[in-house]
């Protein structure tokens, strides 16, 4: 019987915000991302370098820390193209003190867009092109080769498994929701619909979100969590079962549960009485496929994600402006791409962060305090009126430069 | 005369018109004092003594009364005493013309609009001169057609009660002035706004560059339709949009730049989303100086689309700039211009037509700026400041020999 072991993994990812581009500056200034007001929540390089400082770089001392005292703590990590490129150019020390943690073999990348888009959604071929050049920039500085793969938002269906299982990945992950589980439990590796060779690995929201969501909540009737809570919960979880996925943003770690909040003690005690127990250890995404076979297969034909309490994607395209918007963007690519401009098309890979979307949503109610804190925005109309303005900037560069024939595409 | 607002310290219209009506008829030989509720310098005008009713400044004497009736009894967090609404200000204000009246005699009061009426009807009993109400928005239209705050249409009701004339700045406002407020007919004469091109010709060049994007569209074929305005309910910009949508379904090359901003912006963005027409429409949230006025330049057709709307000079403003235009039945501006379409602020199809007609005839757009070209310059100020001093001299009381 193999140990049962948590799979900690985390999503780590910042996207490049666009300023407030106005009407004014459409078809004249070509510079989307580079907000001058350095007091600006607009300004990408303050907000990397704020997190950098009280997230990026203390969480990865924390787990260097944990990889160098604890030889059975390992984690898996998705790292975003967006993200890298501004660590690289804001944040260098951010990316050596990844590549630290890798080199300790402990440490897995996970696979996923590079533009943490929802391409699968719009564009297979241009899912595709995201997919390899994550890839290859993740081969370029940790020189690992992903084995599991993960979908912007945990945005996951059957096709996408079935798609995921052609390429070759020997793992995916997904939301462990309810309303698919149903009587199954989330603690166990399963085999998605229609798939030869691959795994799915689900996330037990409950535990995951005492972290991510509820632990310096003081309205929560738990509060405070103490390690002992903690770690008596993840057992009764976890008897009789091999595993506990933990999947959340690496930012729970000193930006959404700021330091003060105890989260880094917390979770480095836990780290230490979990692995205390001589039954207990912590698994890689691929370890954990590896040391569990499916106990069963799971279909989800419609999209599931990590998200809000429909876990859906409504929060990126329920709304109208959402539609639109992205409507617009994906019926440039083939304009686009055609021009070979690298820098015309890094720009618009890079309005297909899904964090754009997100900034638009309007489902304020059961959500919205999640929402409103996510954005750096007045409100979603803002966030869609210079959107609209940065594509219509692009089809002017379109026209302008390559003469693609008018405005109108 | 009793006003809220003198350029460059006005929200809006309001403070135009009170501007140029007191240029003109000061070179007219008028001798004007001119109350405004807050303290500030107003450099370019020499031609009247302006007088300051409190020591606030333009920004804290809640200007948007003037134009908005949310606005006119909310409170504000700030402590300026007796001072902290709009009524405060107010009855500072009528107290300020209570004792100034007693220093000096005159001819006529001449108050403008509800936020001065109080005050005119306080200078009117103590000094027995005559009082003329300018009415240049009702409470009718501010409340977008509905009866609006009773406060107010309350102190409109007296104000237009006692006085001697009134004047409105449209036949559409003089019929809501005697229908809704049940006042005598004959008290009530048009005298309508103008505009004083006068004040257009600062060595202003039309920039392509401001809105390059939409100068793209249009050398591609496309006609620009537009409006410059505060984003309320009053404006009707909702049916402006629906008819854009409903346009576009018959002719795509359209698009719609909405200059302004306000309340009703989030509104608006969603709506034209849920037609599926952002793309067309071009928000430039507030503009001032050099975009305000591209904005008239980029634009084809201006479209006035009030669903009340005594005046509307901004009509008057996108002719000089070459538009053709289009204003709604239930706007002032259209008695005075010929060559232009008129539609019920509701009646969406019927806009919807108008447009296409435009965009899709050459010769029916350029006939139509030719010959508004000859139209909206026809009245001037100087002629509306003439008979504003033979309403003066009908009004005035024979026993009372007061120089002006």
């Amino acid at each position: 019987m193999s140990t049962r072991g948590i799979t900690l993994y985390l999503h780590v990812h910042q996207p490049l915000r666009v300023r407030e581009y106005s009407v004014f500056d459409t078809a004249l200034d070509h510079n989307y991302y580079v907000e001058p007001d350095t007091q600006s929540d607009r300004n990408n390089e303050k907000i990397f370098r704020k997190v950098a400082d009280k997230s990026y770089l203390p969480m990865n001392a924390l787990l260097q820390k944990l990889l160098d005292t604890q030889p059975d703590f390992k984690v898996s990590l998705s790292i975003t193209g967006t993200f890298l490129e501004q660590a690289e150019q804001w944040a260098p020390d951010v990316i050596a003190s990844f590549q630290k943690m890798v080199k300790t073999g402990r440490v897995e990348i996970v696979a996923e867009t590079y533009y943490h888009s929802l391409a699968f959604f719009y564009s297979l071929p241009e899912f595709e092109r995201q997919v390899e050049q994550h890839r290859l920039k993740i081969k370029e500085l940790f020189n690992v080769e992903p084995q599991v793969f993960r979908n912007t938002e945990l945005a996951y269906n059957d096709n996408l498994a079935q798609w995921a299982d052609k390429q070759g990945y020997t793992g995916i992950l997904a939301e462990g929701w309810d309303l698919i589980l149903d009587w199954r439990s989330p603690n166990y590796v399963y085999q998605p619909e229609g798939t030869e060779n691959i795994s799915l690995l689900m996330k037990n929201y409950r535990l995951s979100d005492d972290l991510a969501f509820r632990f310096s909540n003081k309205e929560w009737q738990e509060w405070p969590l103490t390690v002992d809570k903690y770690t008596e919960w993840a057992t009764a979880s976890i008897a009789d079962q091999p595993l506990i996925n933990l999947f959340m943003d690496y930012e729970t770690f000193g930006e959404h549960q700021w330091e003060a909040t105890g989260i880094f003690d917390f979770f480095e005690d836990f780290v230490g009485r979990w692995l205390a127990n001589p039954d207990n250890t912590f698994y890689t995404a691929s370890g954990a496929i590896e040391a569990n076979k499916p106990v069963g297969t799971i279909s989800m034909p419609s999209t599931v994600t990590w998200a809000d309490a429909e876990r859906d994607l409504t929060a990126w395209t329920g709304n109208a402006m959402q539609q639109e918007a992205l409507g617009y963007l994906y019926a440039l690519e083939k304009d686009i791409l055609r021009t070979n401009d690298q820098a015309l098309i890094d720009d618009w890979r890079r309005l297909q962060t899904s964090d754009h979307a997100y900034y638009m949503c309007t489902k304020w109610f059961t959500d919205g305090d999640v929402h409103a804190y996510f954005s750096p925005y007045d409100s979603p109309y803002d966030a869609f009126l210079y959107y609209l303005n940065v594509i219509r900037d692009l089809r002017w560069r379109l026209h302008e430069t390559h003469k693609t024939g008018g405005l109108r595409g | 005369m009793l006003g809220w607002e003198l350029p460059p310290h006005n929200s809006g219209g309001l403070g135009v018109a009170c501007y140029h009506l007191s240029k003109a008829m000061a070179i007219q030989g008028a001798s004007i004092d001119f109350v405004v509720p807050y303290a500030a310098e107003h450099e370019s005008i020499d031609f009247m003594d302006i007088h300051s009713a409190t020591d606030l400044s333009p920004l804290e004497r809640y200007g948007m009364g003037a134009y908005d009736s949310k606005f006119a009894l909310e409170h504000a967090d700030e402590d300026f005493g007796d001072l902290k609404d709009i009524r405060g200000v107010q009855r500072q204000y009528t107290r300020f013309v209570e004792g100034f009246v007693k220093k000096k005699s005159f001819d006529a009061i001449h108050a403008h609009d509800w936020l001065t009426m109080e005050a005119g009807i306080r200078a009117k009993q103590l000094t027995d001169a005559p009082l003329v109400v300018h009415v240049h928005a009702t409470e009718y239209d501010r409340a977008g057609g509905n009866y609006g705050n009773p406060i107010v249409h309350e102190i409109e009701y007296q104000g237009l009660m006692v006085a001697d004339r009134i004047l409105a700045v449209s036949e559409i406002t003089r019929q809501i002035i005697i229908d809704k407020y049940d006042i005598p007919a004959d008290k009530v004469e048009v005298m309508h706004n103008a505009i004083d091109t006068a004040s257009f010709d600062d060595g202003y060049e039309y920039d392509r560059r401001t809105y390059r994007y939409l100068e793209e569209l249009r050398n591609e074929g496309f006609t620009v339709i537009s409006t410059i305005t505060r984003f309320t309910i009053q404006k009707g910009l909702e049916y402006l949009i629906r008819a854009t949508a409903k346009a576009s379904e018959k002719y795509d090359r359209i698009v719609l730049l909405l200059a302004g901003d306000g309340e009703q912006r989030d509104e608006l963005i969603e709506l034209a989303s849920e037609l599926g027409i952002s793309d067309k429409v071009f928000f430039t949230g507030f503009v001032r100086g050099k975009q305000w006025r591209d904005a008239y330049s980029v634009s084809d057709v201006f479209v006035l689309s009030s669903v009340s709307e005594p005046f509307g000079l901004t009509a008057l403003e996108a002719a000089h700039h070459d538009n053709a235009v289009i204003v709604t039945k239930q706007s002032g501006v259209g008695e005075v211009l010929h060559s232009i379409f008129k539609y019920d602020f509701w009646d969406i199809d019927r806009l919807a037509d108008q447009i296409v007609g435009i965009a899709t005839s050459e010769a029916l757009q350029s006939s139509l700026k030719q010959n508004i070209a000859q139209e909206y310059a026809r009245v001037s100020w100087n002629d509306i400041a003439k008979r504003c001093m033979d309403v003066y001299k009908s009004t005035a009381r024979p026993k009372l020999q007061v120089a002006a």
